[in-house]
């Protein structure tokens, strides 16, 4: 239960932690987005450099990123296998129906990398940026969407709350685990539908006091006059600082780079 | 030989990580069958930890759990036995009930521990008298009750197991002062007429001196004292050290001592300090 890395702050003093939440947002967006435009291993390569060199910067232990690998490792062998052998061309290896293809092989080397490094690059964001900077970036980001009306505070505000809450829902998943474990649950054993009777006692009780929460929180948001986004100040603002402007210069670089290089060089595939 | 004794356990949460803490450090006492024993420390010195260790709901990291002489993680299969026989009543038991209606929750225990239908009822019955939760309200939902009377409902549901030996934790946190009377009463008849021992983990002096005949006293993950109540609270120095207080009344007397009055270190319940003093008054011709 505790060792689900995906979506977890990592606190640590490094470059990548002290940038603007939207510039990292926005820089990942842009990152994802380049992944899937290189067309060539050049900038295949290039980019895989880029998030390396990133994931280095963050200070946030190796160990964690191949943690949050580890959840899609799965997906990205049967992903690599079913490009691997569905290729088209001329079969380089026949065995029945499977038929291995060089544009097989480099589809299937394509997707390894490009999920890999997706994978590490919203790692870095989550890592190294705390949840509530983080809906505050997107609240700041989906301004412009007001227009339209869209409750974009509302929205933030769900998130945060959201987050806010993991951490005590699974405390609290633990405490009622227990306290029925305690009781003589069983639920280590026994065929699917006994296990998922198990849950019954652990999920009657979580949803409750999640109910409850929600109604105590309601009234103690209340109590403290809150009234929605209109005419609210923040605590925290957010200022570019110097280091922002060069990751966003550091950014554009390597999106002209991706785009030289898959025009320029001529390793196509 | 002792029906349940803790040799030199320790417990490390997230061992081998950043948050590495010791919430237990090489604790070692024994509890005698029909022992009534307090446990008191100031919040986060390792009270529910240890209590964990003893049902088996947590393994010691290093030392042993013994029932009966036996180690109770010798067979970590048959460990759910060890829970039917180490009922553990955790903090706010209301906020683990979860069935259509009370009996079936103070049946969910007995269920599990595969007894014959007849006997269930028969168990859910006691349980619910001991608890005095009326019998009407077997048939409501869990939801529908009261604070208390949920929190009876949880207690009850443990009761109904039958364990040897019965551990609360802070069962009175959050009640009404006649609510944990109340509580307080049945859980001391509970031990009296079954003859079970009960541990019972509280913040409040009071309650422990009222209903233990032992206290067993944890600080910063140290076992610091486990003797009588007597003993343990005329060393009102030493806990006030790690943040505990004693009974108010044993404070009064311990002060008129200190003033030269002839009474008893460790007093505990305010009968006795007035039986004392009416006797030395007497003796003095001054009543």
């Amino acid at each position: 239960m505790r060792d689900i890395t995906l979506g977890q702050y990592f606190p640590a003093d490094s470059v990548i932690h002290r940038l603007d939440p939207r510039v990292k947002i926005l820089s990942l967006i842009a990152y994802i987005v380049l992944i899937f435009c290189t067309f060539n291993y050049v900038s295949l390569a290039l980019m895989a450099a880029v998030v390396l060199m990133i994931v280095i910067l963050s200070k946030v232990p190796l160990k964690m990123y191949l943690k949050s690998l580890k959840v899609i490792i799965v997906i990205v062998i049967i992903t690599s296998l079913l490009n691997l052998f569905y290729g088209t061309g001329e079969p380089i290896f026949q065995w029945g129906f499977i038929k291995v293809t060089w544009a097989g092989i480099h589809n299937a080397i394509f997707v390894c990398v490009r999920i890999v490094c997706l994978i590490l690059c919203s790692s870095v964001l989550t890592f190294t940026t705390s949840p509530t900077d983080l809906t505050d970036a997107l609240e700041r980001l989906m301004k412009p969407l007001t227009i339209f009306h869209v409750k974009v505070h509302e929205i933030a505000m769900m998130m945060t709350i959201a987050l806010r809450f993991v951490p005590t829902l699974l405390e609290e998943t633990d405490k009622i685990m227990a306290a029925q474990k305690a009781r003589g649950a069983d639920m280590e054993s026994g065929n699917l539908i006994t296990r998922v009777k198990a849950l019954v006692p652990i999920l009657v009780p979580l949803f409750v006091s999640a109910f409850r929460r929600a109604y105590e929180l309601a009234v103690a948001m209340e109590c403290r006059c809150y009234r929605g986004g209109e005419g609210r100040t923040r605590m925290k603002q957010l200022h570019l600082a110097t280091r922002d402007y060069l990751s966003i210069v550091f950014t554009l670089l390597v999106i002209a780079g991706v785009v030289l290089l898959n025009v320029f060089v001529n390793i196509t595939v | 030989m002792s029906l349940l004794s803790v040799k030199d356990a320790s417990f490390i949460y997230s061992q081998k990580t950043p948050f590495q803490h010791t919430a237990v450090d090489h604790v070692s006492f024994d509890v005698e069958q029909g022992d009534f024993i307090g446990i008191i420390g100031h919040t986060g010195s390792g009270k529910s930890t240890l209590v964990q260790m003893l049902n088996g709901l947590l393994k010691p990291t290093s030392g042993s759990v013994m029932l009966d002489g036996i180690d109770i993680w010798d067979k970590p299969k048959e460990i759910r036995k060890i829970r039917f026989r180490v009922g553990l009543v955790f903090q706010y038991p209301e906020y683990q009930l979860f069935e259509e209606t009370v009996e079936k929750d103070i049946s969910f225990g007995p269920m599990n521990m595969g007894l014959s239908e007849n006997e269930i009822k028969e168990r859910v019955l006691n349980a619910a008298q001991f608890v005095g939760l009326d019998t009407e309200l077997l048939q409501k939902s869990p939801f529908d009750l009261s604070g208390g009377e949920k929190r009876r409902a949880a207690i009850a549901g443990v009761i109904a197991m039958d364990p040897d030996i019965l551990i609360l934790d802070e069962p009175c946190a959050g009640l009404d002062p006649l609510g944990r009377d109340v509580l307080l009463t049945q859980i001391y008849r509970f031990h009296q007429q079954r003859g079970n021992t009960v541990l019972l983990v509280s913040h409040s002096m009071e309650d422990v001196a009222a209903v233990c005949d032992k206290a067993l006293v944890m600080d910063h993950s140290h076992l610091q004292m486990i003797d009588t109540c007597e003993r343990v609270f005329s060393h009102g120095d030493r806990l006030a050290e790690m943040g505990l207080r004693i009974p108010q009344i044993t404070s009064i007397v311990d002060s008129l001592i200190d003033a030269g009055f002839p009474l008893q270190k460790g007093t505990l319940t305010v009968e006795k300090a007035v039986h004392d003093i009416t006797e030395y008054l007497k003796k003095e011709g001054r009543l």
